[in-house]
């Protein structure tokens, strides 16, 4: 019984950070319609940039918002100086997004070296919380009520906000939004900051319980890809569902059949595309 | 003209081993045209079909795995190979069912998440394919009771598949099979108001193309006679990509020259740096900022621009002296 809750708690927790990571990337693809493949890299350069800071000796809350702010310039140059230059071009976009991110991954290999690096977890929030004979690791319950804020907090810009208000307009109809007067080259760049600051975010956010090793970028950015084609593209509430889905069978995969853990991931997404191709909150198909 | 361009550059490849000499460059001669052989596969879609797929390391290791298993397990070099193909297409139609819902950027997606399923398999699944460790053959096979052991024999044996492959290219893309795919890309609801079955077309085309990957991926098993997860990753399929977009997807030499690129540009770079995947990630960026359609439909614009304004000079001298 404690087993299942424990693991229930890890899914809830990696469903937190998946969100984090795939809020942005489903963003990105339904304002832009690409899938941007660097968005591993960029999750496991912001775990990097976390193990930098923290080795300065600075906060480990600050690194992380150092480390997110780090991420979004990044994420911004990458759109306004590449993916600008082909815009209108899909293919050339994701195939640039392709490249991008095996040079990362190499720098980081020569930067960082391929050794796992933990990132040592904040002294506040080590330890467990507990409840009745069950024991909550403290960190993973933070993890869960940030990503709860964030979520809560991209819900309100979306949804109340002016800047929300153009970006859904982008993602239904971009075409009709640019007759409307908006700028949405700009959104796109706006949109892409902020994917990718969330995707760095989630990096640091994340290292305390993955540490970071070369080859996460390949790790978490199918997850991406699944999570976005469950919950479909652009849609917020998608990506959260999408998360929290692909967070339980992740976790309760490993503990079942180990060996299938990766394969059953795919296994929702398979079967929203036979059944429903433009995922289960998505309006345009893929 | 291209008649004799052909006769020559055949003479220069069974040459090889003669002008080469070195067995190291004899091999690498070989790793050319194995992976020409996939990027010719993948061209088909790529360049005929209209569709990109990231996901076609998979295949290619899907015939990897049967073939060195089945080898394993006792069966005969000839068994396991008609076995490896048979699997390998199955692996493509299943591809082909669940890729083909989308199109465009959506397969990409698709392809990208079906080849990780498979690199997933071969991981994880330890008792089955020994994961990361990988799978070792003894020796390679002996067509006809013929030794490939030494360098010059497996790479004429390669040239003759490869021969095989390039001749069924260039044969598909005369048929009107081939020319049907390209009228699928180019103006797919026009096929169907014609009554072509776009869908069984595009069907077929993938299990044309996963049939040839599949030959590739056996004569990677058989020369490096060992395969590990490595081979169906995604860096694999970027790898190929890269080759054919090189090249020039849609034409039958720009994923051979692709193909030379890489693999070239892959030893010397590992020669000198360790860092081959970020010599990868810049030529696929530079590729794509610079050079879009690749470099042999390239070199031919660039070719009929010299000769057109070659004639124009001449033409504009001609009429000064008149």
């Amino acid at each position: 019984m404690t087993l299942w809750i424990i693991l229930t708690i890890n899914s809830i927790a990696m469903g937190g950070l998946l969100f984090l990571l795939s809020s942005g990337f489903s963003l990105i693809f339904g304002l832009m319609r690409i899938p941007n493949l660097t968005h591993g890299s960029l999750f496991m350069l912001g775990a990097y940039f976390g193990v930098t800071f923290l080795r300065l000796g600075i906060n480990f809350w600050i690194a992380a918002l150092l480390s997110a702010l780090v991420l979004a310039l990044i994420g911004g140059l990458i759109e306004r100086l590449l993916l600008r230059r082909l815009a209108g071009q899909e293919l050339a976009q994701v195939l640039v997004t392709l490249g991008l991110s095996f040079i990362i991954a190499d720098v980081c290999l020569l930067v960082w070296t391929g050794d796992p690096i933990p990132l040592t977890t904040p002294e506040s929030l080590r330890g467990v919380v507990r409840f009745a004979d069950v024991v909550f690791p403290r960190y993973r319950l933070a993890v869960v009520v940030i990503a709860v804020i964030v979520a809560a907090a991209l819900w309100l810009m979306l949804e109340r906000t002016r800047l929300g208000a153009t970006i859904r307009a982008g993602v239904d109809d971009p075409e009709m939004a640019r007759v409307t007067g908006i700028n949405v080259s700009r959104l796109f760049t706006a949109v892409f900051c902020l994917g990718s600051g969330l995707a760095g975010l989630a990096g640091v956010l994340s290292g305390p319980i993955l540490s970071v090793y070369p080859g996460l970028d390949a790790e978490m950015l199918p997850l991406a890809l699944i999570i976005v084609i469950l919950g479909g593209a652009g849609s917020l509430p998608g990506a959260l569902v999408g998360s929290f889905i692909v967070g339980f069978i992740y976790n309760f995969g490993q503990v079942m059949f180990p060996e299938f853990a990766y394969v059953v991931l795919f296994l929702p997404m398979v079967l929203v595309l036979v059944l429903r191709p433009q995922g289960l909150f998505g309006r345009q198909s893929l | 003209m291209i008649r004799l361009a052909g006769a020559i550059g055949l003479l220069a490849l069974i040459s090889v081993p003669i002008w080469l000499g070195n067995s190291y460059y004899v091999n690498i001669a070989s790793q050319i045209l194995i992976w020409a052989v996939f990027a010719l596969a993948l061209n088909v879609l790529v360049g005929w079909a209209g569709f990109v797929s990231l996901g076609h390391a998979g295949l290619f290791g899907v015939a990897c795995y049967t073939g060195a298993l089945l080898i394993v397990a006792g069966w005969g070099h000839l068994a396991a190979a008609v076995a490896a193909i048979a699997v390998t297409l199955v692996a493509s139609a299943l591809f082909g069912v669940l890729s083909l819902r989308t199109s465009g950027i959506g397969f990409i997606m698709i392809t990208l998440a079906l080849g990780q399923i498979l690199w997933g398999i071969a991981y994880r699944w330890i008792d089955l394919t020994n994961g990361d460790n990988g799978i070792i053959l003894r020796a390679r096979p002996q067509p006809f009771g013929v030794s490939l052991e030494s360098p010059s024999a497996f790479y004429f044996f390669t040239l003759l598949v490869f021969l095989c492959t390039l001749a069924s290219m260039a044969a598909f893309a005369k048929s009107p099979f081939g020319i049907s795919l390209r009228g699928t890309r180019d103006q797919a609801r026009r096929m169907t108001a014609l009554g072509y079955h776009v869908w069984l077309i595009r069907f077929a085309a993938i299990l044309f193309s996963g049939l040839f990957s599949g030959v590739a991926g056996l004569l990677f098993l058989y020369y490096h006679l060992y395969v590990s997860p490595h081979v169906l990753g995604l860096p694999g399929s970027a790898e190929v990509l890269l080759m054919v977009i090189s090249g020039g997807s849609g034409t039958l030499l720009g994923p051979i020259v692709g193909a030379a690129l890489v693999v070239v540009m892959k030893t010397v770079a590992s020669a000198y740096i360790e860092r081959w995947n970020l010599v990868l990630g810049a030529i696929f960026v530079a590729i794509v900022l610079f050079m879009p359609d690749g470099i042999v439909p390239g070199a031919r614009r660039f070719w009929c621009w010299g000769r057109n304004s070659l004639r124009e000079l001449i033409a504009a001298k001609g009429e000064n002296l008149s």
